[in-house]
């Protein structure tokens, strides 16, 4: 791996910030006050749901139960994210700190980091990086000094399933069991781990929560949109001079985006990940917010000599591979899309079929269990519909090389 | 497998029971462990760990069988797991790939004849910024070309 | 039994916890929903499908079960909920708050659609030729939607090889559409953990431990994921064919014995409701099939009850006044072959608790090739002899290799309800509109105790009948009324009782005269009995006597493999539910009430067989050797 960068530009999360500072300032305010400057940042998850941290934060805190649980969703699987590993790697202090914050907020004393196996490589920094904080006072009993503010952090790691990035597949491969996920109602904030309430969060969200702690609510809401406050951190990789992660505020163009890492005779622009959305040109003017496109910042760029079947085709292979298996939507409709995808790689399709299938793909995204099946149709729905001239006649009368 | 072998075995999985807790919760860990040091989680060590948790044997199973990090299957003593996903792909993945092949001799799911290597593909590892990617053991590399891929491997 | 929460549930298949929310909508712990623009009430917590059926609103349902947790997974039952973007799963769906749902809507029937045509896009096989036929859920499904092409294809190869190594269950993964109620039913209803998802995404597939074959793991042949499949993926091994060739076999002579429950159940499998007995009906029918021999079990379950009863006296007496410490006590009833295969596999430091009485099963086995042969003048070599049951692990029990004590197989072949009645049909009859017939001598007719066997707390009524009777000396009428114990009665998944003896006790009757001289080492004593159904609540017991709790100190405790007794066993008709039970049981409740003779002790043939045959009495040397076995310590590992 190439050395991180270290000194990153960013006005909100790669702001300034010593370590320890927002501990220090939560030990000296009240759960109310916390949730108060989270609630004035407007900060939503930034996992990719977009759920208001202020109002999960308060469900947990108002759920009653004498053990709480903080959970930092540390298992960006989302192909083509990354920028959960910058900040763990880089800015151990932001994420763990966010943690500290949530635990005092909520009434947890213990929080996990599910780091994904991928990561394993990071685990001795971390583990060395909490003890420090440990003896910064900043981590175990009694932080800051502060009688009553405890708080601890274990690391959990994964072992290789994209799915124990949902929240309550994660919360099951804590407990031991397979990552399958959960019925919601109930949900976490009520019954998570061990049946505990429970706040899930991404690591990007913990990191932003240590900033607006330090810097206050209002601070952070003069970046982004009215709807959409704060920076966010994308991960760009693809057809590009200058892959790597941005922290850019909201209400970005994607052609500004597009502009700044260099990208040249792009054709597409896949935002979310596997299971987001593909753009084409005509759509570049868009601007990533959650009141236009909402994302948890995966940034894929394919030039125009890319063949999107190739690109669909890859998706949904993940999917097939990702999926739990435990509902019939996800588990078999992400096959039959495949077969679709190999049909028309083959032109043994027909557009009859192509159609029923386009269906079977909204089916899925409202019955399948969990977000997984639920999005997954996003790249063959949109892919389709937005390249459906390149697919079915341009690029060698609709040829694709195997 | 001869029956000291299996006290050890079970020796050490007690002892990571009382490191760990006796809960089910403390499930992957111990497995990530057990797996750690012997590269794979044989059917014996898979119901010791069952027992001692008050779980079933075939719980322990279908967790193991579930993530694909865990194996109930012996494994080379390395396992390399290539990115397959999409901007590895698009950052030449499948040249990587044939060469790895080639200069092992075997196929991608294959363990080396020496038992020094299994071939796997893993799903995006985090590292689409600096593809083509892969994983050896727990160590990560990126940008690899064809022949720095097969340098990397012949180190290992 | 459906809020049970167990530890080893997944979280995600366990049953809801709901919390009242302090919310003014929810007064009185109900509130008002809208169903299709229908407004009910329903009390906190209900799900949307609990909602649905109490309103007589039919959902489609695949991976929902009566006896099991919620599992949400299959998706059929989805409805839409107004202002929420996708659907939901309306068993998984707890409604803790206002809400307006539809439940057949352009999305919603489409969305259930697309979900038959995936599964059957998966499933591989042919209506016409599986078990399941007329009794699928996913057939039935298709029908109800009106699948009339394979919309996404169908699978041309299977994928798995169909397991055929167990004696009782057959697991053909081809058919599985992994609604997962097998798991739930053997992790967590049975609590025997056998099968478990295994792998993720396509290649999902229920397992054993390590994909081994049944018989190599701990499965106690229960059968009870077979009755809760809602497909032809798991189903009895079947011997049908055999049997057919035996009765035109004219060298052969074929009896049978029919066990107490599958006449209660088996009118179900001819389009009755539950808790209809057919006992005659079926008698006339074995007849017309051919077999040369129509027998009840209910013999010699009474003839259990006199060896088993028996055998509690002789330990009591060896506890208590030879004051003998190798004795072990409570002895466990050992008539269910689930329950004695549970209790090798978990507890076999327990083996020596077990009765060494056989099963009625394979008492009656022993008899036909020994004292039925030699009454008959046939040779035993030429009797074959098949026992109609309501259970699976029969199927096992006559296959364990010591079960030859005639010299033979005693039972050769153990055929379900489901298959028996699957013979009656293809011979062509409609058994519900046969003629009653009687059994064959020179068994007869038995009692009322052996009938209740059925159903769970029967063993222990059927022994209580009798020992209270034999050691007091008095009627059991005038101990409890009507000769109904009730205490031992009901689903209850653990029952406890106890009988004080008092100051008076009768005379030994003349049967066990010769094992014990008075009944005034029992003066003063209280019998103390449990009934267990179910090895998941039979765990729970064992659990207590390994930690020396109140049921280390039961004298006789009664296990039973299958949720409900025998009437829910896992070769009884499809689909089971608690209120199917327990319209079966009322049907065995009912003709004991009818009959003549209600207490195995009365039982003349029984009485006759002592004379006879057993000359040296109950637990004699005779008995021993034809009507009690011995177990084995098997413990859970898996080699
Ligand atoms: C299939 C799937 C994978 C997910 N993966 C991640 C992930 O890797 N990291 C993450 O933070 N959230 C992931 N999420 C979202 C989480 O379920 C959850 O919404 C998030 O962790 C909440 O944190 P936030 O509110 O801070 O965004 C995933 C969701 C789905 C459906
Ligand atoms: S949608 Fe896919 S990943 Fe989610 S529960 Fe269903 S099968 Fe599992
Ligand atoms: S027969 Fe009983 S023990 Fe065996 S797999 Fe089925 S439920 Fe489990
Ligand atoms: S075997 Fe039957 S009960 Fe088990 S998951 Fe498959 S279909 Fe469901
Ligand atoms: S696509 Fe290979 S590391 Fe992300
Ligand atoms: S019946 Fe509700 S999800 Fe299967």
């Amino acid at each position: 791996m190439e050395n991180e960068k270290t000194n990153r530009v960013g006005s909100v999360i790669f702001s300034e910030y010593e370590r320890g500072e927002a501990v220090k300032k939560a030990a000296e305010m009240s759960r109310e006050d916390i949730l108060g400057e989270i609630k004035i940042s407007s900060l939503k998850g930034r996992g990719g749901a977009g759920f208001p941290t202020s109002t999960k934060w308060m469900l947990t805190a108002a759920a009653k139960s004498d053990e709480k649980y903080v959970i930092c969703n540390a298992d960006e699987g989302e192909p083509g994210t990354f920028k959960d590993r910058v900040l763990l790697l880089e800015y151990p202090k932001l994420v763990f700190e966010g943690m500290v914050v949530a635990g005092k907020t909520i009434g947890a004393k213990v929080g996990f980091l599910y780091l994904r196996g991928e990561y394993e490589y990071m685990l001795k920094s971390l583990h060395d990086y909490l003890s420090e904080m440990k003896q910064d006072q900043l981590l175990g009993k009694s932080i800051c000094g502060k009688e009553g503010f405890d708080f601890d952090i274990q690391i959990r790691l994964g072992s290789g399933a994209y799915i124990c990035g949902e929240e309550t597949a994660l919360i099951e491969s804590l407990e031991g069991q397979r990552g399958e996920a959960r019925n919601r109602p109930p949900f976490p904030v009520s019954t998570g781990y061990k049946n505990k309430p429970t706040t899930v969060n991404n690591v990007e969200t913990l990191a932003a929560v240590s900033q607006i702690v330090t810097k206050g609510g209002e601070w952070y809401k003069t970046y982004g949109t009215n709807k959409s406050s704060g920076s966010k951190l994308f991960s760009v990789s693809g057809d590009c001079k200058k892959p790597g992660v941005y922290e850019l505020p909201w209400g970005t163009k994607i052609s500004e985006l597009l502009k700044l890492v260099e990208a040249e005779k792009t054709k597409a622009v896949q935002v979310g990940g596997a299971s987001g959305v593909c753009f084409p040109k005509s759509q570049f003017e868009r601007t990533l917010a959650y009141e236009d496109i909402s994302t948890g910042g995966s940034i894929i760029i394919f030039n125009e000599s890319r063949d999107m079947v190739k690109v669909l085709k890859n998706f949904m292979e993940f999917f097939v591979e990702e999926s739990c298996g435990q509902c019939t939507p996800c588990r078999i409709g992400n096959v039959k899309l495949l077969e679709g995808v190999e049909m028309i790689e083959d032109k043994t399709f027909t557009f009859n079929y192509i159609n029923k299938l386009k269906e079977l793909g909204k089916t899925m995204q409202v019955s399948s269990k969990c977000g997984l099946g639920q999005s997954s149709p996003n790249s063959f729905l949109s892919i389709l519909e937005n390249f459906s001239e390149e697919i079915f006649n341009g690029r060698n009368g609709g040829k694709h090389e195997k | 497998m001869l029956v000291v072998e299996k006290n050890s075995l079970t020796e050490e999985i007690e002892e990571l029971v009382a490191h760990y807790g006796n809960d089910r919760a403390s499930l992957l860990p111990i497995l990530q462990d057990v797996q750690r040091k012997h590269s794979y989680i044989s059917d014996y060590a898979q119901q010791e760990i069952a027992r001692v948790l008050d779980i079933h044997p075939v719980e322990v199973y279908g967790v193991i069988s579930f993530y694909s990090f865990l194996y109930s299957k012996p494994m080379g003593r390395n396992i390399v797991r290539l990115c397959q996903t999409i901007t590895c792909d698009l950052q030449g993945k499948k040249a990587v790939a044939e060469a790895i092949e080639r200069e092992l001799g075997i196929k991608f799911g294959g363990t080396t004849k020496d038992n020094r290597i299994t071939l796997e593909y893993a799903n995006c590892l985090g590292m689409c910024d600096q593809g083509p990617a892969m994983l050896i053991n727990d160590k990560v590399y990126s940008y690899l070309t064809p022949e720095k891929a097969v340098e990397i491997l012949g180190e290992v | 039994m459906k809020n049970k929460k167990t530890l080893r549930a997944p979280v995600s298949q366990k049953a809801h916890i709901v919390e009242k929310p302090e919310d003014i909508t929810t007064i009185g712990g109900t509130i008002a929903i809208e169903i299709n623009e229908k407004k009910v009430t329903v009390p906190l917590g209900t799900t949307i499908l609990e909602a649905c059926q109490q309103n007589n609103i039919h959902i489609p349902t695949l991976c929902h079960h009566p006896d099991l947790c919620v599992a949400g997974v299959c998706r059929l039952c989805v409805v839409e909920v107004e202002g929420m973007r996708t659907l939901q799963a309306s068993c998984a769906y707890p409604i803790t708050a206002r809400m307006k749902i539809k439940t057949s809507t352009p999305m919603v029937r489409k969305a259930r659609k697309h979900i038959l045509d995936l599964l059957l896009s998966e499933h591989y096989g042919e209506c016409y030729s599986c078990v399941r036929n007329s009794k699928c859920e996913l057939q039935s499904l298709s029908k109800e939607y009106g699948i009339e092409e394979f919309t996404f294809g169908h699978i041309k190869e299977p994928k798995h090889v169909i397991d055929k190594s167990s004696f009782s269950v057959l697991r053909d993964m081809d058919k599985c559409v992994l609604c997962k109620r097998c798991v739930r039913t053997c992790i967590d209803l049975q609590e025997v953990g056998v099968l478990e998802a295994t792998y993720k995404g396509d290649e999902t597939t229920i397992s054993t431990f390590m994909d081994r074959p049944l018989a190599g793991v701990i499965c106690i042949n229960c059968g009870q994921c077979i009755n809760r499949c809602p497909t032809g993926a798991l189903r009895a091994n079947d011997p049908s064919d055999a049997i057919w060739n035996s009765i035109d076999d004219p060298k052969k002579h074929v009896v049978i014995q029919t066990a107490p429950s599958p006449r209660a159940a088996i009118g179900e499998e001819f389009g009755l409701e539950a808790g209809h007995s057919m006992t005659g009906q079926l008698n006339t029918a074995l007849k017309r099939i051919g077999f040369d021999g129509v027998f009840d079990t209910n013999f010699t379950a009474d003839l259990t009850i006199i060896e088993e009863g028996t055998e509690l006296i002789i330990r009591l007496f060896k506890a208590l006044v030879n004051q003998d410490p190798s004795v072990s006590l409570p002895q466990f009833t050992s008539c269910s072959p689930g329950w004695v295969k549970y209790l090798e596999h978990f507890y076999p430091e327990y083996i020596d608790n077990l009765s060494s009485a056989k099963s009625p099963q394979q008492m009656f086995g022993t008899l036909f090739k020994t004292y039925y042969a030699k009454q008959k003048g046939i040779d035993p070599k030429d009797i074959v002899s098949v026992a109609v049951m309501p259970c699976s692990a029969k199927k096992y029990e006559c296959n364990r290799p010591e079960m030859n004590d005639s010299g033979y197989k005693d039972v050769d072949y153990g055929l379900t309800t489901r298959e028996l009645a699957k013979m009656i049909k293809e011979a062509g009859i409609h058994l519900p509109e046969l003629p009653k017939d009687s059994f064959d001598s020179p068994f007869g007719d038995a009692s009322g105790a052996g009938l209740i066997f059925g159903a769970t707390g029967g063993v222990m009524e059927a022994a209580i009948r009798t020992v209270v009777e034999f050691v007091l000396g008095v009627k059991v009428e005038d101990v409890f009324k009507n000769a109904n114990v009730e205490v031992v009665r009901g689903f209850e998944g653990v029952k406890y009782a106890e009988i004080p003896i008092g100051d008076k006790v009768g005379p030994v009757p003349d049967l066990i005269k010769h094992l014990v001289p008075n009944w005034d080492w029992l003066k003063g004593a209280t019998l103390k009995i449990a009934v267990a159904h179910g090895t998941a609540n039979a765990k729970k017991i064992m659990e207590d006597i390994k930690a020396g709790g109140k049921f280390s100190e039961c004298h006789f405790i009664e296990f039973m493999a299958c949720p409900g007794g025998c009437i829910g066993g896992g070769g009884q008709p499809i689909p089971t539910s608690p209120e199917i039970r327990k319209a079966r049981a009322k049907a065995i409740y009912s003709e004991d009430e009818s009959l003549d003779v209600r207490k195995s002790h009365e039982n003349k043939h029984v009485l006759r067989i002592y004379e006879e045959f057993l000359k040296d009495g109950p637990c004699g040397h005779l008995s021993h050797e034809l009507l009690h076995t011995h177990y084995t310590k098997r413990g859970k590992y898996i080699a």
